[in-house]
């Protein structure tokens, strides 16, 4: 059992260490505690719908969110808001489909099934409305991004004026926590930019944390699903493992040998 | 190998094993003889043999729902995250599963190591081995690229390029692989295809690897010759299928935990970003298992030399049973190759460590120490060792030591030498 210990130790020592190896950091990042975070993480309802009222009115003028679909913000383990409410979401919003039975290509509003329609037709067409810089899909943005959703977080408060004897081009941000310190998005977020539904006061660091827990959300959908079933399945091995255990040394008592 | 023959009682029983002796090998399996004093490290030849059959069974889902088109690839990744039911455990597992698989075949390479399996009569099992580990690095670099993120791109990018050290016909075999002028569609097919073949290659290579098993037998963590079967054995089934049993276990809750609370810690976020030719991440860093081989690549200053020397550091191994000269296989009767082998597990930890840094100042330095070191270890410190060494005196079977206690002292020494 002592070895075993010993297998256990050097396993996690291995990893830890290969761990520190690749988050090369150097400025501390802003660190709040998420919700959706440690064993039994959940999303915060209230704060995904929030996040998602400042995708769109503040993001998605930019950010297109190309994986995910109408239908997900109604489903278990993501905002959900009732079917009318996504229905009523995503009539908002048009797109083109076709080509229907005369051949011509229609614009229809979206439905459940739709991706969320993108700001921009095409990667150029979003460059050249952008001084050239392609604001980054943000399916999966919270995966993308060293640091995760503790980057994303710093960045949108991270704005600063640049220290003196730094100039900045026109149209380029200095930002305290983006790589190289120059960001080509202006500053998204100010206090009471947006006015929630449910009444939270809009300061910048609430929109920071919602739309963050947003983009978590956007990027694992089965995050709760996962954190779920985790802790369960190890739960139910750690039960079988003692058993097995009883066993074996039961099985090895029949010899004069030890396990 | 078991020394009475093997009747089945029923008659269709005889009739069946008398024209396919399935019976008998199944029955060879479960009596096969093996040590009794095998320690928690042998079990690691088990747990490897499920992370190959948990790598294929998820695989082969995945397969179900990827797309193999530079076009479509990492959108069909997202799809199977997203609108696959349980998509995201069956990627996670399989991704995870890698790490897990290198983690259980870098212990289970540190315990022949250790306890001198590779030394005769076990030279092929171990050459197989080394075979199989190959197998496993080209399958597993393949498997990186096929989400096409821009790691797996760059990656790619960067692995195929070394082809290109090859004098004269380097550029053009570059070319052949890349089926084009740069990573692309055609790469990514192929990449596909032979990363589908390579784990049924290994799976037969693994068969190979027992089959050359159960011929002489397990070594043991004393290292002599057993008798078999005898009082030092057990029946493989029910003493050792238990034991694995329980250590596969064991370790199927570190598994577990990295694919339900931490799934994408191993891998780079960069990969999370679509494969884009026009822009070069600030570093590529390989996956974490092939640091070590980065760092000697990355410490040699000539590109074609520092390929040679990656390609050395592994082929090294296949030379072993020969670079060691010691007729004692265990290290607990080998007081300074005990010192030197754990000098040589930190030395590869620390190269590890600086395939993960940049290439310049400090770490260029360490890395080129711990490089020199490593050939050192194997080309000049193991052959004269065998002939310099004192060794302790060795029991006569491993039942002696066995019932007087002597997994104690063996484990205090351990211990003395892990601090």
């Amino acid at each position: 059992m002592k070895n075993f210990f010993r297998i256990f130790y050097l396993i996690i020592l291995l990893l830890t260490g290969s761990l520190q190896a690749n988050a090369a950091e150097k400025v501390e990042l802003l660190k709040i505690d998420w919700s959706f975070k440690g064993l039994f993480g959940k999303f915060d309802r209230g704060s995904l719908q929030r996040g998602y009222q400042v995708y769109t009115e503040v993001c998605s003028s930019c950010h297109s969110m190309k994986y995910v679909s109408y239908r997900n913000l109604a489903e278990k383990g993501g905002p959900e808001f009732t079917e009318e409410q996504v229905k009523a979401i995503a009539a908002n919003f048009e797109v083109t489909d076709g080509p229907n039975n005369d051949g011509e290509m229609f614009v229809r509003p979206a439905k459940l099934s739709d991706k969320f329609v993108m700001p921009f037709e095409n990667v150029k067409a979003a460059q050249a409305a952008n001084g050239g810089a392609y604001p980054p899909d943000m399916s999966v943005l919270a995966k993308a991004r060293t640091g995760g959703v503790n980057y994303i977080y710093s960045v949108l408060l991270g704005y600063q004026d640049p220290p003196s004897g730094v100039t900045m081009e026109d149209g380029v941000y200095y930002n305290k926590y983006m790589y190289g310190n120059k960001i080509k998005m202006s500053k998204p977020l100010s206090d009471d930019l947006i006015e929630y539904n449910d009444g939270t006061v809009a300061s910048e660091e609430q929109m920071a944390k919602d739309v963050v827990t947003f983009l978590m959300w956007a990027a694992e959908p089965h995050l709760e699903a996962r954190h779920k079933m985790g802790f369960k399945a190890i739960l139910y091995l750690i039960i079988l493992t003692i058993l097995v255990y009883f066993s074996m040394k039961r099985i090895w008592s029949r010899i004069e040998s030890k396990v | 190998m078991s020394d009475q023959e093997y009747v089945p009682k029923s008659k269709f029983g005889k009739w069946f094993n008398d024209r396919l002796p399935l019976l008998t090998l199944a029955s060879h399996l479960t009596e096969y003889p093996t040590p009794k004093n095998l320690n928690y490290w042998w079990t690691f030849g088990g747990i490897l043999t499920f992370c190959l059959i948990t790598q294929i069974v998820t695989g082969l889902t995945l397969a179900m729902h990827y797309i193999a088109h530079a076009d479509l690839a990492f959108e069909s990744v997202e799809h199977i995250m997203r609108d696959v039911n349980y998509g995201w455990l069956i990627r996670y597992i399989h991704a995870n599963g890698a790490s897990m698989f290198f983690l259980a075949v870098y212990i289970h390479i540190f315990r022949s190591l250790f306890y001198g399996s590779y030394k005769s009569p076990r030279e092929i099992i171990w050459i197989i081995g080394i075979i199989i580990y190959l197998l496993m690095m080209a399958a597993a670099f393949m498997g990186y690229v096929l989400p096409w993120g821009q790691m797996s791109f760059w990656g790619a990018t960067v692995i195929t390029n070394l082809f290109s050290a090859i004098p004269f016909i380097g550029e053009g075999i570059v070319n052949w692989l890349w089926g084009g002028y740069s990573v692309d569609n055609p790469t990514l097919t192929r990449f596909f295809t032979l990363h589908y073949l390579i784990p049924f290659l290994i799976l037969g290579l693994v068969v190979l690897h027992i089959w050359a098993l159960h011929i002489p037998g397990n070594n043991n963590p004393i290292g002599i010759d057993v008798k078999k079967p005898s009082k030092d054995t057990v029946p493989f089934h029910p003493y050792i299928v238990i034991k694995d049993g329980f250590a596969l276990l064991m370790f199927m809750i570190v598994f577990a935990f990295f694919v339900f609370y931490s799934p994408n810690i191993l891998g780079h976020a960069d990969n999370y970003i679509e494969a884009n030719p026009m822009v070069t991440p600030a570093h590529i860093v390989p996956e974490w298992y092939l640091l070590p081989f980065y760092a000697i690549l990355r410490s040699v200053p000539d590109k074609l030399m520092g390929v040679v020397a990656m390609l050395s550091a592994i082929l090294i191994l296949a030379a072993l049973p020969w670079l060691d000269t010691s007729k004692i296989r265990s290290a607990v009767f080998r007081p300074l190759y005990k010192q030197f082998y754990w000098i040589l597990v930190a030395d590869v930890l620390i190269l590890g460590y600086v395939g993960a840094m940049p290439a310049e100042g400090l770490y260029l330095l360490i890395a080129r120490v711990a490089t020199a070191y490593y050939f050192i270890h194997f080309l000049m410190i193991l052959p004269i060792l065998g002939f310099k060494e004192k060794t302790i005196p060795l029991p006569l079977s491993i039942t002696d030591p066995v019932l007087a206690g002597f997994p104690n002292t063996e484990m205090v020494k351990k211990k003395e030498s892990l601090n």
